[in-house]
């Protein structure tokens, strides 16, 4: 399975996903797997990173061995059958002292009339003092009246210093999504979440976190910048958990526009003296103040809101 | 260059009509430096926002370069040549100093050519260009960033309204040599609201306005002997000494 692989499987709609949602122009440094409709179209192993199929062929085990440098995984997946519903199960066990990129991602191309729904659980072991980089863009096209549904779950188990940076962007396409993350940190663990979204149409998104900051000066901040346009609709639930001496931080900021519906739940709760907890979530349409500016350097008003929110989902 | 005839404008207020303007007329020619002064609330930033197409007249006609922008948006204004610096410089976040000086510039400037801007108002370029907008920058430094886009917009008209409010002592002195240079590089004309006697100083031309009229006009010469020590001609000292009683 090692080695040299060629795309010559992938057709031309699947790898303009692949670039969406991986940067993928060819095939990439390291390793990788790509799974497009359901079937597994590619992989590539290297002397520190293995990935080997479950049993039941409903996902990969990516076994990442300690002291693993500067090494990247991409586990794309497309789907571009219209129809096609997966469930689809990964687990990362990241040695200890490792530092890797792992770099994931869903496109759906969905250009029939049946919805094409892709589920992904992804579980990640995070070894001791290992440095962990997340990228997970979703991304769906195609203009058919079939829905392009994305539910993607994430666990995290953090041990002892370790470190995860965790950048999930879903900005087009996406007719429903509904994503859950969770998170429990051991002793000196810190993880950063940034969330960018962008719904427009009759779109939904619903985004849950639950982290539990369990070890001694452990350490979380979740991010969320969000833009709801038109009759979209999005759920933002935020949840920290200080069980020590630990410091959580969530942040969820919108833009909404239009006819569209937001609603941000923060929670925060200390179960012990030394948790230090903030929360912080604002709501609001984009400032006229702002729009005047960009016009007064010479842009129209759709030119101004257009980068005011390239901006914020930057 | 810029003519105003005639300009009214008023607001709703209490239910009743508040006129802010008078039938004012007004004309800046090209290459001038003029400065308007004047009590405050008597409709000096108002008259700003006119040029600019933030507000518009109920009465009267606006004249550029032999058009006429009466009916025109902020956006075809500024395309024709009028750049507006505002008194409280708008936060963006997530918009970089250097996207907001390209956008000004209407080119993809390289960073270096950006830095030269943010150089001339006497920030640290390479400490900024990255920056975003937002909360983490100081009033003075939104201040000199607002002026670094009208700078890098480079048109026929800039007009400030109260570059000097909101910003420290040491940031004003700095802010005076930045209008020395402009006024001595530009091609344009530069129209600034302002109170403060060393920016009236440099003014060939100053204006008084008061209830939304038009009290004095003429060269510096004339004007400003008269304003010392009154409201409309400010030491930027002042303040700061009578703080400090």
């Amino acid at each position: 399975m090692a080695g040299s692989v060629n795309f010559s499987n992938i057709d031309s709609i699947q790898m303009r996903l692949l670039e969406e949602v991986a940067g993928l122009h060819q095939v990439p440094a390291g390793a990788y797997n790509i799974r497009t409709n359901g079937q597994m179209a590619a992989r590539a192993v290297s002397a520190n990173i293995e990935i080997v199929s479950k049993d039941d062929g409903m996902g990969i085990d990516i076994h990442i061995k300690p002291g693993t440098k500067n090494e990247s995984v991409h586990i794309p997946v497309v789907l571009s059958q219209s129809g096609l519903t997966e469930m689809v199960y990964n687990d990362f066990y990241i040695g200890d002292h490792a530092d890797v990129v792992i770099i994931a991602g869903c496109g759906i191309h969905n250009g029939g009339d049946q919805d094409s729904k892709h589920d992904g659980v992804h579980r990640f072991f995070v070894g001791k003092n290992s440095k962990v980089k997340y990228v997970e863009k979703h991304y769906g096209s195609g203009d058919g009246k079939g829905k392009r549904i994305m539910n993607p779950g994430t666990e995290v188990t953090m041990e002892e210093g370790s470190y995860m940076e965790m950048e999930m962007v879903q900005i087009k396409g996406v007719d429903s999504t509904r994503r859950s993350t969770r998170a429990d940190l051991a002793a000196g663990a810190k993880l950063i979440i940034r969330e960018r979204l962008l719904t427009h149409g009759t779109q939904f998104a619903e985004s849950s976190f639950v982290v539990n900051l369990n070890g001694q000066d452990s350490s979380a901040n979740v991010i969320s910048r969000s833009v709801a346009k038109e009759d979209s609709i999005q759920i933002f639930n935020a949840e920290i958990n200080g069980n020590a001496k630990c410091a959580g931080h969530s942040e969820c900021d919108a833009i909404i526009m239009d006819n569209a519906k937001i609603s941000a739940v923060p929670k925060i709760t200390a179960n012990n003296t030394e948790a230090a907890l903030i929360h912080e979530a604002a709501i609001g349409k984009i400032a006229g103040e702002q729009i005047i500016k960009l016009m007064t350097l010479g842009l129209t008003e759709e030119e101004a809101e257009a980068q005011i929110v390239n901006g914020f989902l930057k | 260059m810029l003519t105003l005839e005639n300009l009214s404008f008023g607001v709703q207020e209490d239910r009743k009509e508040k006129e802010i303007i008078h039938d004012l007329t007004l004309s800046i020619d090209d290459h001038k430096f003029v400065v308007i002064t004047g009590p405050n609330g008597g409709g000096k930033s108002t008259l700003a926002r006119l040029i600019a197409g933030i507000e518009h007249p109920a009465q009267g006609r606006i004249i550029f370069d032999g058009i006429d922008i009466t009916d025109k948006n902020i956006t075809e204004r500024a395309n024709l040549g009028i750049s507006y610096a505002f008194q409280q410089p708008v936060r963006f976040k997530g918009v970089q100093v250097l996207d907001l000086i390209r956008l000004a510039a209407k080119k993809k400037l390289a960073a270096a050519d950006a830095c030269t801007y943010l150089s001339e108002v006497g920030l640290c370029a390479k400490d900024y260009i990255n920056r975003e907008v937002n909360a983490s920058l100081s009033g003075g430094e939104l201040k000199r960033i607002e002026i670094a886009t009208v700078l890098a917009r480079g048109t026929k008209l800039s007009v400030f309204d109260e570059p000097e409010a909101g910003i420290d002592l040491w940031s004003f002195q700095n802010l005076i040599s930045v209008f020395e240079r402009m006024r001595d590089k530009t091609d344009g004309s530069i129209l600034i609201i302002s109170h403060q006697e060393r920016i009236l100083n440099i003014a060939d031309e100053i204006v008084v306005i008061a209830d939304g009229r038009i009290t004095a006009q003429g060269p510096k010469e004339e004007i400003l002997p008269g304003l010392l020590g009154t409201a409309s001609a400010v030491d930027a000292c002042s303040k700061f000494y009578k703080g400090g009683q």
